[in-house]
């Protein structure tokens, strides 16, 4: 996490932290700077050694059904192909459920976009194909998200289920490159402990004119 | 001597150190090579970089992919523990929550202070950054000069290992030969990002940071660093040869297990406790300087974290260290007859003139760093490049519309997948989904650049901290800070101008700018505190009207009393502060042991 990804989810996150007014004197108004109390997370001071699963330090609270549909959906974003497996096969649905379970702001805030996402497009799906979303074939599947997948040229009925899909995408995206067949699929071949560090090939160097 | 609990401390000692940080470790260290009986007082709870390091921990086995909450703002393996920008139990107030006009306040409860978590960037001040208000009449003048830090800029250098390179630029100073170590390789993007700025003007040079690129010399530094000291030389020699190098991996963020970066706790604790001269309490949270009738400080009080009981332990000499403005809030806690509004504050300027950091950034990608092969880009954790600022000329001609100048920390490179990698790229990819989404997250990897703007803020009347006149206070019962903040026109104006220049590198490497650049500075610029670059506060000065401390960190009302933090600066370089306050701190250290040599204190 680097600094101006906290920056932005500090001010973002900032209208949903406890903002208690202080007695003050003078003509400026003054706020109280001060954790939510309520927050029943991993705490401050949290083990960093340990491997931690999913539904471990909060339940998890989706349903049976929920999470058929999050892998049902997560595996149209990423479904398997020649270079690494689905979404669902490294544990994404495990990921999704903990992160909408989560008692952070971040989490607070995606967990009715994607309830309300998944009602969505169970209707649709009632709707337009006289089934479930999970039931429906991938032809189907596919004609309900390619009408939600781009914000930029969504119908404006269909505004928030966009924007649920983007989040959803998101999430797919952040369980799925977290993952050890995530990191593989995108070429990274880092944190390994090296004794010395070379630098990029001189070829890819002299290929881009940087040499 | 190690680590003691308050039922076990001394009944007395030769200095007190508040807080363990970059001043507090320095402070120590410099004071405990020498003979000073020194005892530590750290608010937090002890912490162990060997044993507590997450160093090759992947996202995948934190909660949340390790994505950044309210509990670890900088993300789950981040080192802090028990800080961010609101402590639990330890409230602090302020006048507005518009972003322009807030500050943010951010702390740590952990042996070392933010040395584990810090970005680890050295970068001297210049000549004219001690002397800015002699350059353009604006805020202040320090009572000492470049000269005067040099050699102890090159002490701190050949103490903690900070690598770079000599490029004998304006205002950008160079080392004594033989204090920094190599510069590690630049990545690709650090080459295309240099090419394509240089169409610009902008030059980019090594950067310097805090991490061993090698091993430090353990035969030929201690020598430098202690003349005449055969001990020092020792314990320096068995530190420095107990260090790692750098292994090329993991977020400096963490720590270091192997104490390939600068901590406090990996690096000037070791031989201090060493030496047999240096007692360490954590858990005490220091609230008050305590006086006595010959109107010198006597000692300090505290709370233990422990028992939640008020403790007192006494020395000829203390010296603040607790952070800017928790020193501040120390000072202005100790209130007596003698002094009503504050200890050594009889110039009414303890908590005036806080300074952060002006920070701006801009995001783009760069099509030309598409599908790259894959390759290690570890590296040393960034930085290995930077810009220093390079307008001078310009402004002095008075084109820029702004005083004082920034550095670009720049970011780019092939780094450890997890929460961001492929989140909101519907601006690229048209919103695709399934195998073709697969095929654009690997085209778009690593194709990704960050220019931040880091820059100098002219201290102001409008930006101060004071006790919080409605009396809140902490689960401790200490009284709270409340903090005014306002940036003047340069700030927004240089924020403006960091937004533009950034924009123009990335269109000169073919680039497009993710979102919008923000041309209003007051939008442009991150919220006061956010870039945790605070100081002032206690500013140092020729005066004792205006200043509250002497160029020796001494204060002028209490000639025992020392503050050898961030506190005490009279201006905000765009150079980022740790290895100022630490040469600082040295500084003022040596004189505190010449001064008690000669009977003085």
């Amino acid at each position: 996490m680097d600094r101006r990804t906290t920056i932005k989810w500090v001010l973002a996150a900032s209208a949903s932290w406890r903002l208690a007014r202080a007695g003050s004197t003078g003509a400026a108004p003054a706020t109280r700077v001060d954790p939510t109390p309520a927050l029943k997370g991993y705490g401050t001071d949290p083990d960093l050694l340990k491997t931690y699963h999913p539904g471990e330090v909060w339940p998890l609270t989706l349903s049976v059904p929920q999470r058929q549909l999050a892998g049902v959906l997560a595996d149209l974003i990423i479904p398997a192909d020649e270079h690494s497996g689905s979404a669902s096969s490294v544990g994404v649905v495990d990921f999704i459920d903990e992160w909408v379970s989560a008692p952070y702001p971040d989490c607070q805030r995606d967990r009715p976009i994607v309830l309300a996402g998944f009602a969505w497009l169970e209707t649709e799906a009632a709707e337009r194909f006289g089934k479930g979303f999970a039931a429906l074939d991938a032809g189907q599947q596919t004609a309900i998200c390619d009408d939600i997948c781009d914000p930029s040229r969504v119908a404006p009925a269909r505004r928030e289920a966009a924007r649920f899909f983007a989040s959803y995408r998101d999430l797919t995206a952040a369980g799925f490159y977290s993952t050890p067949p995530g990191r593989k699929d995108l070429g990274y071949i880092g944190n390994v402990p090296l004794t010395h560090f070379e630098g990029p090939p001189p070829e890819l160097l002299r290929k881009l004119n940087l040499l | 001597m190690p680590f003691v609990t308050a039922d076990d401390q001394q009944s007395s000692y030769d200095v007190i150190v508040v807080g363990s940080g970059a001043a507090g470790g320095q402070s120590a260290y410099t004071l405990c090579m020498d003979g000073a009986k020194v005892l530590m007082l750290e608010a937090g709870r002890k912490y162990t970089a060997e044993s507590e390091t997450p160093m090759f921990q992947t996202p995948d086995m934190a909660p949340l992919a390790g994505v950044a909450t309210p509990d670890k703002v900088f993300g789950f393996y981040d080192a802090t523990v028990d800080g961010g920008w609101q402590v639990p139990g330890e409230p602090y107030v302020r006048t507005t929550e518009d972003p322009s006009g807030s500050f943010w306040w951010w702390r740590c409860r952990m042996l070392g202070g933010r040395t584990s978590h810090w970005g680890r960037i050295s970068l001297r001040n210049g000549p004219y950054d001690f002397k800015p208000r002699s350059r353009d009449g604006l805020g202040f003048d320090w009572p000492i000069a470049y000269q005067d830090l040099a050699p102890y800029y090159d002490k701190v250098e050949l103490l903690i290992g900070v690598y770079g390179t000599n490029e004998g630029r304006e205002n950008t100073p160079d080392s004594s030969p033989g204090c920094l170590l190599p510069p590690p390789a630049p990545l690709v993007s650090d080459l295309l990002v240099k090419q394509r700025a240089a169409r610009l003007g902008v030059p980019l040079i090594p950067g310097h940071r805090a991490v061993l690129t090698r091993a430090l010399d353990h035969k030929r530094n201690p020598a430098r660093l202690h003349p005449g000291n055969p001990s020092a030389q020792k314990l320096t020699a068995e530190a420095m040869r107990s260090r790692g190098a750098c292994l090329w991996a993991t977020p400096c963020n963490r720590g270091c297990s192997v104490r390939a970066n600068y901590q406090s706790i990996t690096v000037h604790l070791p031989p201090a406790l060493a030496s047999g001269n240096l007692d360490i309490t954590t858990d005490a949270m220091v609230y008050e300087v305590t006086l006595g009738r010959d109107g010198r400080a006597n000692g300090v009080n505290f709370i233990d974290r422990t028992t939640g009981r008020q403790r007192h332990a006494s020395a000829r000499v203390v010296i603040l260290t607790a952070s800017a403005c928790e020193s501040v809030r120390i000072l202005l806690n100790s209130r007596s007859t003698q002094f009503p509004q504050g200890l050594a504050n009889s110039s009414g300027k303890v908590g005036r003139y806080l300074m952060d950091t002006v920070g701006s950034s801009v995001r783009g990608q760069v099509p030309l760093l598409e599908s790259l092969p894959p390759m290690n880009e570890d590296a040393a954790d960034g930085h290995q490049l930077y810009v220093p600022w390079w307008l001078y000329k310009e402004q002095l001609a008075g084109k820029l519309g702004f005083a004082r100048g920034y550095h670009i920390e720049y970011g780019g490179g092939r780094h450890m997948p997890g929460y961001t990698t492929a989140a909101g790229i519907e601006w690229l990819t048209g919103g695709s989904y399934g195998v073709k989404f697969k095929q654009d997250v690997r085209r778009y990897y690593g194709s990704f650049v960050y220019f931040d703007g880091r820059g100098e803020m002219i201290p102001n009347e409008n930006s101060y901290c004071e006790i919080d006149p409605g009396g809140l206070k902490d689960k401790w019962g200490i009284p709270v800070l409340r903090f005014h903040w306002q940036w003047s026109e340069h700030e927004l104006r240089q924020a403006a101008h960091m937004q533009r220049t950034f924009a123009d590198i990335i269109s000169a490497m073919g680039g497009r700018v993710q979102g919008v650049v923000e041309t209003d500075g007051a939008k442009a610029i991150a919220p006061g505190g956010f870039i945790i670059h605070e100081v002032g506060g206690a500013m140092m000065g020729v005066d004792p009207r205006y200043s509250v401390t002497n160029g020796w960190c001494q204060t002028w009302d209490v000639p025992n009393l020392f503050i050898t933090d961030g506190a005490v600066f009279a201006s905000n370089a765009d150079k980022n502060p740790t290895l100022t306050i630490m040469a600082i701190a040295w500084r003022a250290s040596d004189h505190i042991l010449e001064r008690m040599r000669r009977k003085e204190l």
